[in-house]
């Protein structure tokens, strides 16, 4: 009986520790688990950050927002820092999974970009939650050379490149692909109409799946990522891509020795642009850890490491100076004043105009 | 007689609560959410069971069900999936067959051959299925090397097609095939053989008439452990198979990730089980005789 009662008085106050260690005053544990996208950040700014707190970092990556959104709204996933892009921000914000910054934490902030702030409050208004990390648009990956030898005046500055049966057809032979992104991609189509790429009317979204269907025989695939070293080794010759993976791919085929030049262009028409944001999930269990982390990314010298390293424009306006001129002079990473006002931020959907743009996304994906 | 008794209990029970632990008690889970709707909050759909004036209420919703029924999507993944997994199965029974009964007659050399026939599971699943882009490929090896002999000028099209889709599912399925072919077989009486061969059947008649009979648990085995994962395969089709026609399994995924609806993918996931509840009760059967043969 007496090793009995002495085993329940060790487990009641077993109990009684772990519950005040996850009360946060005790102070938390020096470590702090991110969940970036995947080639995201410069992997020396990482120890960098945990040799200046010694606080241990547990890097995750992920390569889609829904994985990440699926992980938050089932809960606990245990993270301490996220990276979802702004129309899933404004949406997990919405559904209680992320928590607000406490920005007297967060001494960097005043580095921020205005022009961003004010693009990301659409997604989070008055920006409690979250700050921008990167920002990118989609746009057309091309190689100039294959693209030359099928149409000497292909409009490459155009979506004509992709959305006009006639022209497009003239690449089938080369391979052309396509972001598996619905609600990004059928933007893109939109502004090519001259309509409102955020429209949620259901005559504008069978208006772009007409257009979408008449490509389709031309379209080799739809993914997010398998373009990136298919433009690089020359198996594919057209992309609907993000900046950087186009930039990355460029980088391959150069390392690789190939003689053809990859592109990337942002069309006259217009293009969605998106903000990669650093946020907190309401859940986190280094609350305090993870502000230091958003703040030390914040740093304008080691945003400007991260921007040099992945090749996207970040939302710290005081780290150009120190953004190689390489990176900072590209148009298709920092656009040029006349572009970015052709920019459209991306919003989030209602659920409703979600179910009908995935079944016209699905009709073409599987071409019927 | 009591000490045999608690033994055939723990026989039984054993396996009883792997199957409540593992299976009986996720599929509840997944049947629960299929009769609830999506919406936006932790976590991603509505309770069933709702405090009204304080009297616990359950909310049963169909939709989900009934979405299913009407959109022909659903319907036509449903079929590709099984006509697929059909497909792969004879394929894996036409070139497992063969293997099986080879590696069942090769004497000594049989454990150097079944070894060889589980090696590949030492290396990733993922990494093998992904080898095969590197294959398959318009820049890849097997074009290389019929460009190279002057057989073909232009890349063959492979990759992405139903082509690439069935060897993908024939090369990571066919151990299955194979291992419970060869179980079955290696177990055959050559005696039998051999007095059909004296009383003048020919090799051929006596394979018709006594191996394959004999075999066809082991070919009811393999073909199911075949055919039931790979109607619901997800990686396989996701890397090499078309992109204009997609399986049941990333129905399921888009479902779930794309459209945030647990719900319609719970419903997706529950059908997909009733469709397999005729095979998966064949197999059992199939099992338990051949462990009453023993």
């Amino acid at each position: 009986m007496k090793t009995l009662r002495s085993i329940v008085m060790i487990a009641l106050a077993s109990l009684l520790a772990a519950c005040s260690g996850a009360g946060k005053s005790a102070g938390e544990a020096k470590v702090v688990n991110v969940y970036n996208w995947s080639d995201y950040i410069d992997p020396r700014v990482i120890t960098d950050f945990q040799k200046k707190y010694g606080i241990h970092v547990n890097y995750d990556v992920f390569d889609k927002n829904e994985v990440l959104e699926t992980k938050l709204l089932t809960g606990n996933s245990g993270y301490d820092v996220v990276v979802p892009s702004g129309p899933f921000l404004e949406l997990e914000i919405r559904a209680g999974a992320l928590r607000p910054l406490d920005k007297s934490l967060l001494p960097n902030t005043k580095y921020l970009d205005p022009g961003i702030e004010r693009s990301l409050a659409q997604y989070d208004p008055g920006n409690r939650y979250a700050v921008d990390y990167m920002w990118i648009t989609s746009g057309l990956g091309y190689n100039a050379q294959m693209i030359k030898a099928r149409m000497p005046d292909a409009p490459v500055d155009s979506w004509k490149m992709l959305y006009d049966p006639a022209i497009v057809s003239k690449f089938k032979s080369c391979g052309v692909t396509i972001l598996d992104e619905p609600t990004e991609v059928i933007g893109t189509v939109l502004l090519y109409l001259g309509k409102n790429p955020n429209s949620q009317s259901p005559a504008d979204l069978a208006a772009a799946q007409k257009v979408l269907m008449a490509i389709r025989p031309y379209v080799r695939y739809v993914n997010s990522s398998r373009y990136i070293n298919d433009l690089a080794n020359g198996e594919i010759c057209l992309a609907l891509g993000w900046s950087g993976d186009v930039k990355m791919a460029e980088l391959r085929a150069r390392q690789a020795g190939k003689t053809y030049r990859i592109v990337y262009s942002i069309p006259k028409e217009g293009a969605v642009e998106n903000f990669d944001t650093l946020a907190i999930p309401a859940d986190a269990p280094h609350p305090d850890n993870a502000h230091l982390f958003i703040n030390y990314l914040l740093d304008p010298h080691v945003a400007a490491r991260n921007s040099n390293h992945v090749r996207y424009a970040n939302g710290d306006s005081a780290s150009l100076p120190f953004v190689a001129p390489a990176v900072k002079n590209d148009p298709g990473i920092y656009p040029p004043p006349a572009v970015l006002s052709h920019l459209v931020p991306e919003r989030a959907k209602s659920m409703q105009f979600m179910r009908e743009l995935t079944a016209a996304w699905t009709a073409f994906k599987t071409g019927t | 007689m009591g000490g045999s008794n608690r033994a055939r209990r723990w026989v039984v029970g054993v396996p009883t609560l792997w199957l409540v632990l593992l299976f009986l008690i996720p599929f509840l889970v997944v049947l629960k959410i299929s009769f609830s709707v999506a919406r936006l909050s932790i976590p991603p759909y509505a309770p069933l069971l709702v405090l009204r004036h304080g009297w616990p209420m359950l909310k049963v919703h169909l939709s989900s069900y009934a979405y299913l029924l009407t959109n022909p999507l659903y319907l036509r993944s449903y079929l590709y999936s099984l006509q697929v997994a059909a497909i792969c199965t004879v394929l894996c029974l036409l070139i497992g067959y063969p293997m099986a009964y080879a590696i069942a007659h090769a004497g000594a050399w049989r454990n150097v051959l079944l070894m060889l026939i589980v090696l590949p599971f030492w290396t990733s699943f993922l990494l093998r299925v992904y080898a095969w882009i590197g294959l398959l490929q318009n820049n890849g090896l097997i074009n290389h090397v019929l460009i190279s002999l002057g057989l073909i000028s232009h890349p063959l099209v492979m990759l992405q097609t139903d082509f690439s889709l069935y060897v993908g599912i024939v090369y990571s399925y066919l151990p299955f095939m194979i291992l419970p072919l060869y179980s079955n077989l290696e177990k055959h009486d050559p005696a039998l053989l051999e007095a059909a061969s004296d009383l003048g059947a020919r090799p051929f008649a006596a394979f018709l008439r006594i191996t394959l009979p004999q075999s066809l648990p082991g070919i009811a085995a393999g073909s199911l452990l075949v055919f039931i994962p790979a109607v619901g395969e997800y990686v396989i089709p996701t890397l090499l198979g078309r992109t204009d026609q997609i399986m049941i399994g990333r129905v399921l995924s888009n479902e779930f990730f794309e459209n945030r609806n647990w719900p319609l993918a719970s419903a997706v996931a529950v059908v997909v089980l009733l469709m397999l509840v005729v095979p998966i009760v064949l197999l059992q059967r199939v099992e338990r005789r051949e462990l009453e043969a023993e």
